[in-house]
């Protein structure tokens, strides 16, 4: 644990109840979204957080910045355990952190002026008199490239960078610092999603900002992490500084994911040879024992149904590197092209 | 740095008053009910001009030698009931009545299940399961049984009337409200005031409450036919206004005993009541189709995969 | 695929396609020629009200209360031209097509095998026994693992790569000519998208469909089409086989988009975004759509659209709408 940890999660659980079924038995009557997840968030970085759906990214970002109280395990802010703080008594840490959502068309009230909506922090921690308020709204609206004579208006009238922009404003209204983003390009269009992501990076430089950042898009992480945590089933399979995940990723997993993104620069090399991973992402309600992933794993063996990988430094990795796996893969191997699974379910 | 859209700011009241305006049903709906309410207004006008009040009875003029009423005619426009009382007037001051409690009993109705609704919406388990069930209750109370008991108790009158009404009346929406502060509760906007640290009041006030209003308010218009058809129904009963002010409901109760020799003490009271029915009807549906909320996207704008 | 130029299977010509809605007339899309060889994929790229579904929606008749002029010509018919019930029968034997949400496509009610059995029977004469063991045979194809169980689920029992994969047996069915593939793996994960862009490709091998792959994501393109179509506010941009595109794109638009992709090497760097948003459709005013947002705009771009031209010292095949390539000189 470092020094300037942010953040720090300690074996987060996060469980869901589920309306059991008569069929099978009734196996498990609570999802495990996140299944035991511990990280750690360093002041001023960004780290990248991957996984496909499923995973259980969205529900551990809700519960770092509270919206959920995590069944078991801690998270820390700054050192406080935030865990199972109440209701007031997270109130201080709500300036502290903020999110930014994916979907701009959700994320603000159809019905509430724009103004009104990123004036909502300080409304409600009772920042300034109204007056100021107003002013106050408006820098933030030319601080995130929107026409600060807009205030007026709903949001129905601006395109979906735009409300993007108004959540964001809305999010570092009231300089927090910590900021999760869930997503907040996927919805938008290609020759929108760079304008966004660039002033998501002057934001972080102007006000200091540390960034969790929640993305399926390999192209994006890598742009903007200076670490990448991969997510699967709940669990946390590999972690390491953004190049060395793209370059030399040892999880079997990652290195699926990443053949799985399409190489369109002649010039740009496929590091990692298509993997094509059979089955579809398994549901979190009955996970596989030992290993998650190794029902779809062309590398398991016995090992890997009966054992439960750490999270550690393998194959002489240093400890910025850590992969949850027996057999992980190492320099200059490649995995074969549609390999089928070596263990059957 | 992006500049705003060109396009003239509408946001959704503004571009619902908009759809409203263009509906063809919806004017001749709106203009039958402002006729309605410039009649309640002129009753007394009306009274003056014929020179008959609506409680005077006209036992020469208005009756024929034998007792029966006296049909439409230069000196009753009308016509005249069993008491020789002129029927336009009465009409139009029952039209007053009506609409006063129609609208007064939906407003009460609605605002009483809005909060109740938003809060069981809002809340979930305990709450929502005790809220939600004594709606149920209120729901399967029989209305009949309670007016007269009521009426008995306190006696017949225009608060009671409007309290009976709104009583009845505003668990169905509550029940409406409710599922609608379920599915909002789950919208990211709420979640993301959530995230910014909002209490429960502040989040039922500033984020559910304007948008479950566009329901309310079809909910509202939809309700004063229905509030005004009850309270026909009371006054009918004798549970209502009592008499001598006209209610249409105690004038029908009156049209029952002469109808057969004088049709337009059934005919008039009648069309006014199905006329002011339709008219809310036709334009509560209305105001639901305007305020629709698949309107209120922008064309073209952002990626929702359309073209 | 070389050899002897062959007829084109579909040649659109100067298609455009306008609704009237309440704020004014919407041109979703404005004079788009295209053609589409056997066996191919043609990928039209385009960003949101860039016209690129509503063109193939068009063709096929589900633009309801659109105004439509141009031509289709599919087997020398012109599809636009055609009578409802004649687009019909068209509809599933000569052209399928597969959409975006596979959960709102397919009727929640009724299991994937009768879905798919109704529509083979609507089209040939077989019985309801042959027809579900066609059914079958179908979702096997596709991959879908014991083909004669899943037959009898529903969809909600599906997962998403499954409702798809289920979506393109039931498109492919009746051997289609042409597949129009709009958005299939955008709300899919990226691994499922993969198996699927992969399927669609061994089913092209197999037998010999041609594909339309509509798609937002140049990755997609980049790994399915063999040529490329490039739209913006409902108009072509650029028109290249895919190598030639991604590896020389001519036309602003398409050389901003790829610039502006985070990819390797640009950690740590700011993006070169285009600037501003797209246009709006509603009366659209004349000139090239894209030159509020072109760093090479001249007065020209403002007055008159460029048409799609090759530049006389290129690739035939490889045409720009942009009056600086046009003339040779590539931005």
């Amino acid at each position: 644990m470092t020094a300037d940890a942010l953040i720090q999660l300690r074996d987060v659980v996060k469980e869901f109840p589920v309306q059991s079924r008569a069929a099978f038995g009734g196996r498990s009557e609570r999802l495990q979204a996140v299944a035991g997840v511990s990280l750690e968030l360093r002041r001023g970085e960004t780290l990248g957080l991957v996984g496909e759906s499923g995973c259980g990214k969205s529900t551990l970002a809700r519960c770092v910045v509270r919206l959920l109280q995590p069944s078991t395990g801690q998270i820390l802010f700054d050192g406080q355990d935030i865990s199972t703080a109440s209701h007031a008594e997270l109130a201080p840490y709500r300036r502290r952190m903020q999110m930014i959502f994916q979907d701009p068309y959700g994320s603000l009230n159809p019905r509430r002026r724009v103004g009104s909506i990123i004036g909502d922090p300080f409304a409600i921690h009772d920042v300034g008199p109204a007056g100021e308020r107003r002013r106050k709204v408006q820098d933030l609206m030319a601080l995130v490239g929107l026409n600060p004579e807009h205030y007026n208006r709903f949001p129905s009238d601006f395109s979906g960078g735009q409300r993007q922009r108004i959540g964001i404003a809305r999010a570092i209204a009231l300089r927090p610092e910590l900021v999760v983003c869930d997503e907040p390009v996927s919805a938008l269009d290609v020759s929108i999603q760079a304008q966004i992501l660039n002033l998501l990076d002057e934001l972080q430089g102007e006000l200091g900002l540390t960034y969790l950042f929640i993305s399926h898009d390999l192209a994006v992480v890598r742009h903007v992490s200076d670490r990448v945590a991969v997510m699967y089933l709940g669990r946390i399979v590999e972690i390491a500084p953004s190049e060395a995940l793209y370059e030399q990723a040892r999880h079997p997993y990652t290195r699926a994911l990443l053949s799985a993104v399409p190489v369109f620069d002649p010039d740009e090399t496929r590091t990692n040879a298509s993997v094509e991973l059979t089955g579809d992402p398994p549901s979190p309600l009955d996970p596989p024992r030992g290993c998650r992933f190794h029902p779809r794993c062309p590398r398991a063996q016995s090992r890997c149904a009966a054992e439960e990988p750490q999270l550690i430094p393998r194959a002489g990795d240093g400890p910025e590197h850590t992969t949850a796996c027996h057999f992980p893969l190492v320099e200059g191997e490649t995995m074969a092209i549609g390999a089928a699974p070596r263990m059957t379910p | 740095m992006s500049a705003g859209p060109p396009i003239r700011s509408r946001g959704p009241w503004e571009l619902a008053f908009e759809r409203l305006r263009r509906d063809r049903a919806a004017i001749a709906s709106a203009v039958t009910i402002v006729f309605a309410l410039v009649v309640a207004l002129a009753a007394p006008l009306l009274a003056q001009l014929t020179g008959h009040s609506p409680i005077e009875q006209f036992t020469a003029t208005g009756l024929s030698p034998t007792g029966i009423p006296v049909g439409p005619g230069r000196e009753f426009w009308l016509g005249t009931d069993g008491l020789g009382r002129d029927v336009l007037v009465r009409i139009a001051y029952g039209t007053r009545i009506s609409l006063l409690v129609g609208v007064l009993a939906s407003a009460l109705a609605v605002l009483i299940g809005a909060i109740v609704g938003i809060a069981a919406g809002w809340h979930g388990g305990a709450v929502d399961t005790f809220l939600s069930r004594f709606m149920d209750v209120v729901l399967s109370l029989p209305f009949l049984i309670l007016a007269l008991a009521l009426a008995a108790l306190v006696g017949p009158g225009l608060g009671v009337s409007i309290f009976l009404i709104a009583f009845f009346s505003w668990a169905s929406v509550g029940r409406i409200v409710r599922s609608e502060a379920r599915a909002i509760r789950e919208r990211e906007y709420v979640q993301a005031a959530r995230a910014l640290g909002a209490g429960s009041a502040r989040i039922m006030f500033v984020e559910m409450l304007p948008v479950v209003s566009a329901t309310v308010i079809v909910y509202a218009t939809l309700l004063i036919p229905s509030s005004i058809a009850f309270e026909a129904t009371l006054s009918f009963l004798g549970l209502g206004v009592p008499p001598p002010t006209p209610t249409w409901g105690n004038m029908l109760t009156d049209a029952m005993a002469y109808y057969k020799v004088a049709w337009w003490l059934l005919l008039f009271p009648g069309a006014a009541l199905l006329g002011i029915t339709y008219a809310f009807n036709v334009l509560g549906d209305s105001v639901r189709d305007a305020l629709d909320p698949k309107h209120d996207q922008t064309i073209g704008a952002g990626r929702g995969g359309d073209a | 695929m070389t050899g002897a130029p062959t007829a084109p299977l579909l040649e659109v010509r100067d298609l455009a396609v306008a609704f009237n809605t309440p704020d004014g007339v919407l041109e979703a899309v404005r004079g788009v020629s295209f053609d589409l060889a056997r066996g191919r994929t043609l990928g039209i790229v385009g960003e949101s009200g860039s016209g690129k579904s509503v063109a193939t929606q068009s063709m096929v008749g589900l633009t309801r209360g659109a105004r439509i002029t141009g031509q289709a010509l599919f087997d020398g018919r012109d599809l636009l031209a055609l009578p409802a019930a004649e687009l019909r029968a068209i509809r599933g034997r000569g052209i399928a097509m597969i959409f975006q949400s596979p959960m709102s496509s397919l009727h929640p009610l009724y299991t994937i095998g009768w879905q798919i059995t109704e529509m083979i029977r609507a089209h040939e004469h077989v019985t309801s026994a042959q027809a579900r063991v066609r059914a079958i045979e179908l979702l096997g194809h596709v991959g879908i693992p014991r083909p004669e169980r899943r037959v009898d689920d529903y969809p909600h029992q599906y997962s998403g790569g499954m409702l798809q994969r289920a979506m393109i047996a039931m498109a492919i069915a009746l051997n289609p000519r042409i597949l129009v593939a709009d958005e299939p793996t955008t709300a899919l994960d990226v691994t499922v998208q993969s198996q699927i862009l992969r399927l669609l490709r061994r089913l092209q091998q197999e037998f010999g469909t041609a594909i339309i792959m509509i798609t937002h994501d140049l990755g997609v393109v980049a790994e399915t089409a063999h040529d490329v179509l490039v739209m913006y506010a409902g108009r072509a941009m650029e028109q290249a086989p895919r190598e030639s595109l991604l590896r020389s794109p001519r036309h602003p638009y398409t050389q901003g988009l790829l610039r502006s992709r985070p990819r390797l090497g640009t950690h740590g760097t700011r993006l070169i975004p285009i600037p501003g948003q797209p246009p709006s459709l509603i009366a659209p005013p004349p000139g090239c759509p894209f030159h509020a947002r072109c760093e090479h705009s001249i007065d020209r771009c403002t007055s008159s659209a460029p048409p799609l031209a090759a530049s006389a010292d290129g690739d035939s095949a490889h045409r720009s709408a942009c009056w600086l390539s046009g003339q040779g000189t590539a931005p």
